[in-house]
């Protein structure tokens, strides 16, 4: 049995209510045991750190010196790109810097070393022994279905302090879909920001960030963007009914984003479903849609079970 | 000659000069100067007819590297109350890598100095090009009123 | 028996009114060693000097200290007088009490005592002082030119014309490096191979020049106008003395292999030459791909070659060693292997995205289209094109820090040829400054802009396919929009970085390299063809980045400072450098790093130690020819068996000594 010390964040029981289940399924499958931090508190993303630096590093620090006391040996994982970012950031500055422990230590009043490292969901699925676990667990695989696989900007930014090596073009979630069945499209967003944190008070500049995601996944043949992180999720999800909108404008003539004339023309389609690699995992290790509640999603995601999956003696199993 | 009418007398020049009534006490000050560039800046002080207080002593040496820490120690053994070793700016020495030598060297000089009872603000290395002339005062100066202020060096004066 | 006398100059007033220069003889008459003593005048003067010799005559002196001006100015002159008397030139020491004194300092007491401090201190180091001999060392009039683009084959030509013999070395099977590559040259659109070629046949038909291509620098030995060169001759396997070059066997081999020369846009064959206009316009086989020589099946080239025993499979390479007097590096420039560095541009994932000598190859009249510019994905002619600038250049986080100059020039040709040869075309010129320095380049820059380029000011930040095309986008940072180009074809102007090998060359001639790889320069204002390497000089681009008209320039320059050290028969060196006791050296090797010339070597020797007659131990060699003289090494020197003759280590403490007696 593996064990992590676990770090839910917020989004965890609300929002990504449908990928906390699905997380629990495919980990629960697989056997890796997450031992959830006692009393975590909000990692502070994504404001607390651009308006004080010292309570952006002291709120993740209160739970990961939780961890290092009471969980010395576990490492810590999380399942959101914003708390993994911001708990990455306060490790590697804890160790960089000694007044930034002190500092730290003095305002949790507990002491904190960064023994331990913080992982994310995908650093803990790509080992070669845990893929393994995954394609004992898969019962089914999907069919024909195009997959973009979006790592979101902070899964991977900055790297100096992620460690990731491949910051352009990584492929640890194109793999883990493989084994799903879905073939991973190679297109061009992959890490690029979606703007999730400034939806609201910077709406005029990251509305076009994560249109042009979504258009591009499927200007490139994707059925369903996968994501590693609830935040992009959501975020994904919730403005698909607007950019619709915002489409249908521009065909009459109200040029919504301003660009050069040579821009890409808005594609055909509409909407895209979009799952977590988890939920996608859980799919395909037999989990039925009701128990993953995936009725939550805002956008329908009908469209990535009509695919259907293969089967081994020639008939086609429908959920 | 051109004489050059803005070179003025820099300030805290006259800082061991007789006229203060305390010639006894001014300071000797022994500058190890490179051959390309400081000891060439110290010709241009002298064509510009800069001003700069007379307790310096020049030893023209090829190169900043050259400079023995022992011809240091052997400065101060013998009373000198500063020690100077200037070359070519990291980068321009005119061989290259002498002047980083000279560098590493001065961090440990100045240890051993402080180990030895002797002040390290006794000793200083500066680089000095060839066309630093006002840097060339300006130093001189600057270190003659820092070593003024330390007062003689008696550490290890030889008994006579 | 030190017999010293002391000379202590006026200079008119420039001395004497403000050093009581009557007092400073009579303190130096009284000084240890000194016999004489006396003021003058102008002691540099014609009256001056022959007082001096006089001097010496009369009183016997045999060391000499004049108290004058700064040694900088007159010790040359001093010394060549000595030459006219029985003393050494290098017994002579001069007390700098001119600028170091008189000038600095107001008329009085102190100035006079510093001036006597200062004979001081020359006349207790003159006391130690030992006569020095400068020597002569031979120069073999033979100069190597190692790479065979266009530097080193302007500086060959010149060498050349100017009489000496040169040889060419090049790698590759033909010379013409980058430049016979491009098309056409900025700004003013003459063609390439049209400028470039007729001087590689200059260059084959010279008298004077041995041209050796597919061949390599294997090691170096020696110093100025002496080196060994161990050149490496890399086997053709077609014997280029009979070879007609007829091209039969470059038809027939049925071996393709990707051309390198078309950076990958078309095949060659496995017997070939790089390119039509080749020098030497004869084919070698490439050992890598040949079949006969992979698995011995194969042999077609031998027989279908109408010269027999032309192809000899049995060919071996060949090393032999080549005496020279200078050596010019001119080992040139690759571009970066962008595809590592920008992940954002697709890392080549995207056949459409091209770098610019891509491109020149592409639009090139004798290339793999002939010139008509047609996309590596499908051949279609681009209507849109982006051109991205500064792709590896001016970026320190994922490329290079410096700027590779020749961009800016080459993207406005790119563009200009672009609008020239496509009708209807849109280019789109990505830039972050826009930098024309050089003749007739401005206004190059200015008629592509009128011609209808639309430079975007701002870096590209992803190239990516929407299932039809490439989008570029980027920022435009003076409308601070996000801008999105669709893009039929992307020519990344990516940044220059030295060549392969370079560093492993420069480094077997000892000459070092700047932080980005570049050989490095003597001084970077005032010697810049030369290395810190006595007679090794560098030309073009293996320097830095440079356009063609720069390197070539500096190709003539170097090649006139090696004319200029070929025409003497010996050169004198100086006699101040390292000198090293043998019976203290342990043969530790500590000066050995430390020297920048590599002028020190470990050598073995046998001497007699003890009761052992023939005593076998190491010990440090330092190479007259080499060494400069900066006594880096007799600080690190832990025995004290190295020392700085003319400043020798006793020298410099008697002067320290001399301050306080």
């Amino acid at each position: 049995m593996i064990r992590y010390a676990y770090f839910p964040g917020c989004a965890s029981e609300s929002t990504a209510l449908s990928t906390t289940l699905a997380n629990n399924f495919v980990f629960g499958r697989i056997g890796i045991d997450l031992v959830e931090i006692k009393d975590w508190n909000c990692c502070g993303a994504t404001s607390a750190h651009t308006l004080s630096e010292p309570l952006g590093l002291a709120l993740p620090a209160r739970s990961l010196a939780w961890a290092e006391k009471n969980l010395p040996e576990l490492d810590v994982v999380t399942g959101c790109a914003s708390c993994y970012a911001r708990l990455k950031l306060t490790n590697y500055r804890v160790r960089q810097d000694e007044s930034a422990r002190y500092m730290v230590e003095k305002i949790i009043e507990a002491p904190y070393e960064a023994k331990r490292e913080v992982y994310n969901f995908l650093d803990i699925l790509s080992p070669a022994d845990v893929r393994g676990r995954i394609e004992e667990q898969i019962v089914r695989r999907f069919k024909n279905l195009k997959a973009a696989c979006y790592y979101g900007c902070l899964n991977i930014r900055p790297a100096e302090v992620t460690g990731a090596k491949d910051r352009e073009n990584p492929q640890a979630m194109d793999e883990l879909a493989r084994l799903t069945g879905a073939e991973p499209v190679d297109w061009g967003f992959k890490t690029e920001c979606c703007g999730a944190a400034h939806q609201n008070d910077a709406a005029f500049e990251t509305r076009p960030l994560a249109r042009r995601i979504l258009e591009n996944a499927r200007a490139c043949g994707a059925d369903v963007i996968l994501t590693a992180c609830p935040m992009c999720q959501l975020n994904l999800e919730m403005r698909q009914a607007e950019y619709a909108r915002k489409r249908k404008d521009e065909k009459r003539g109200k040029a919504s984003f301003p660009l050069l004339d040579v821009v890409l023309p808005p594609p055909e389609k509409e909407t895209i479903p979009v799952l977590s690699i988890t939920e996608l995992l859980a799919l395909s290790m037999g989990a039925g849609s009701g128990r993953l509640r995936l009725d939550v999603h805002h956008v329908p995601v009908s469209g990535v079970l009509s695919k259907g999956f293969r089967d081994e003696n020639e008939s086609e199993v429908m959920i | 000659m051109a004489i050059d009418k803005t070179a003025g007398t820099a300030p805290g020049a006259m800082i061991g000069l007789s006229a203060d009534g305390t010639e006894a006490s001014a300071p000797k000050i022994l500058a190890f100067c490179c051959n390309w560039c400081t000891y060439t800046g110290a010709d241009l002080a002298g064509l510009n007819r800069m001003k700069y207080p007379a307790n310096v002593r020049v030893v023209r040496v090829p190169c900043s590297g050259r400079v023995n820490p022992q011809f240091i120690l052997r400065a101060f053994q013998k009373g000198a109350d500063g020690v100077m070793v200037c070359g070519c700016h990291p980068g321009d020495c005119h061989y290259a890598t002498g002047n980083y030598f000279t560098r590493r060297r001065f961090m440990l000089m100045r240890n051993l100095l402080e180990f030895n009872g002797i002040d390290p603000k006794r000793f200083h290395a500066r680089w000095i090009s060839g066309s630093e002339a006002a840097k060339f005062r300006d130093t001189i100066a600057e270190v003659a009123a820092q070593v003024s202020a330390l007062g003689p060096n008696t550490r290890y004066r030889e008994e006579r | 028996m030190s017999k010293i006398g002391v000379f202590v100059c006026h200079c008119g007033t420039n001395i004497s009114s403000v050093v009581d220069v009557y007092k400073v003889a009579e303190a130096a008459a009284q000084m240890p060693g000194v016999s004489y003593a006396a003021e003058y005048k102008y002691m540099c003067s014609e009256p001056g000097q022959q007082m001096i010799l006089d001097a010496i005559k009369e009183h016997g002196l045999n060391r000499i200290v004049i108290a004058a001006c700064s040694p900088r100015m007159h010790e040359t002159t001093f010394r060549k007088m000595l030459k006219k008397s029985k003393i050494n030139e290098y017994l002579l020491e001069i007390a700098n009490i001119r600028e170091q004194d008189a000038w600095v300092h107001p008329p009085g007491e102190e100035a006079t005592e510093k001036a006597i401090d200062l004979v001081r201190m020359a006349v207790a180091k003159v006391a130690k002082n030992e006569p020095l001999k400068s020597s002569l060392i031979p120069i073999t009039k033979k100069a190597l030119v190692v790479g065979g683009g266009i530097a080193g084959i302007q500086a060959a030509l010149d060498i050349a014309d100017a009489g000496h013999e040169v040889v060419l070395l090049e790698r590759e099977p033909s010379i013409g490096g980058r430049m016979v590559m491009l098309d056409k040259t900025f700004p003013t659109l003459d063609c390439s191979a049209c400028i470039s070629t007729p001087k590689m046949v200059d260059v084959s038909a010279h008298p004077n020049i041995k041209l050796l291509t597919y061949a390599e620098v294997a090691a170096v030995k020696g110093y100025i106008g002496n080196f060994t060169v161990t050149i490496r001759q890399k086997a053709k396997y077609v014997n280029q003395d009979i070879c007609t070059g007829c091209g039969i066997c470059e038809d027939k081999c049925p071996k393709k292999v990707t051309s390198e020369f078309n950076k990958g846009l078309s095949d060659r064959p496995a017997i070939y030459k790089l390119f039509p206009q080749a020098v030497p316009a004869k084919p070698v086989i490439d050992r890598e791909t040949c079949l006969m020589l992979q698995n011995g099946k194969c042999g077609i080239c031998a027989k279908v070659c109408p010269v027999e025993g032309c192809i000899d499979y049995e060919a071996k390479d060949v090393e032999y060693d080549e005496d020279f007097g200078a050596v010019i590096l001119a080992t040139g420039y690759k571009l970066v292997d962008w595809g590592g560095m920008y992940d954002e541009y697709g890392a080549g994932r995207y056949p459409d995205v091209i770098d610019g000598l891509t491109f020149e190859r592409l639009v090139n009249a004798s290339g793999p289209t002939e010139g008509h510019i047609q996309r590596p994905s499908d051949g279609k002619e681009p209507k849109t094109v982006v051109i991205v600038k500064c792709v590896g250049s001016r970026d320190p986080k994922k490329g290079k820090p410096y700027c590779s100059r020749a961009c800016c020039m080459y993207a406005a040709k790119h563009a200009h040829q672009i609008l020239d040869k496509i009708h209807g075309a849109r280019v789109f010129i990505f830039y972050i400054d826009v930098r024309t320095p050089g003749k007739n380049y401005e206004e190059f820059y200015d008629q592509t802009r009128k011609d209808g380029a639309v430079y975007v000011r701002g870096r590209v930040s992803r190239i990516y396919s929407d299932g039809e095309g490439l989008v570029c986008q980027g920022e435009d940072t003076l409308l601070n929009k996000q801008v999105r180009v669709k893009a039929d074809l992307v020519v990344l102007e990516t940044a220059m970085e030295p060549n392969e090998g370079a560093g492993e060359l420069t480094g077997l001639f000892g000459a070092s390299r700047d932080v980005n790889g570049w050989i490095q320069e003597a001084h970077p204002k005032l010697r810049p063809v030369e290395t810190q390497v006595g007679g090794v000089f560098l030309a073009g681009a293996c320097q830095g980045p440079k356009d063609i008209p720069d390197t070539v320039a500096q190709a003539s320059a170097a090649a006139a400072k090696v004319i200029g050290l070929l025409n003497q028969d010996e050169m004198e060196t100086s006699p101040m450098i390292a000198a090293i006791d043998e019976s203290k050296c342990s043969g530790c090797g500590a000066c050995e790093p430390i020297c920048p010339y590599r002028a020190i070597t470990l050598e073995t020797i046998r001497s007699r130690e003890g009761r052992f007659t023939n005593a076998e131990r190491v010990i440090a060699k330092v190479n007259a020819g080499l060494c400069q003289g900066c006594g880096a090494c007799t600080v690190a020197c832990r025995t004290g068996a190295i020392d700085l003759l003319g400043f020798r280590n006793a020298q410099i403490l008697t002067e320290v000594d001399a301050l306080w007696q």
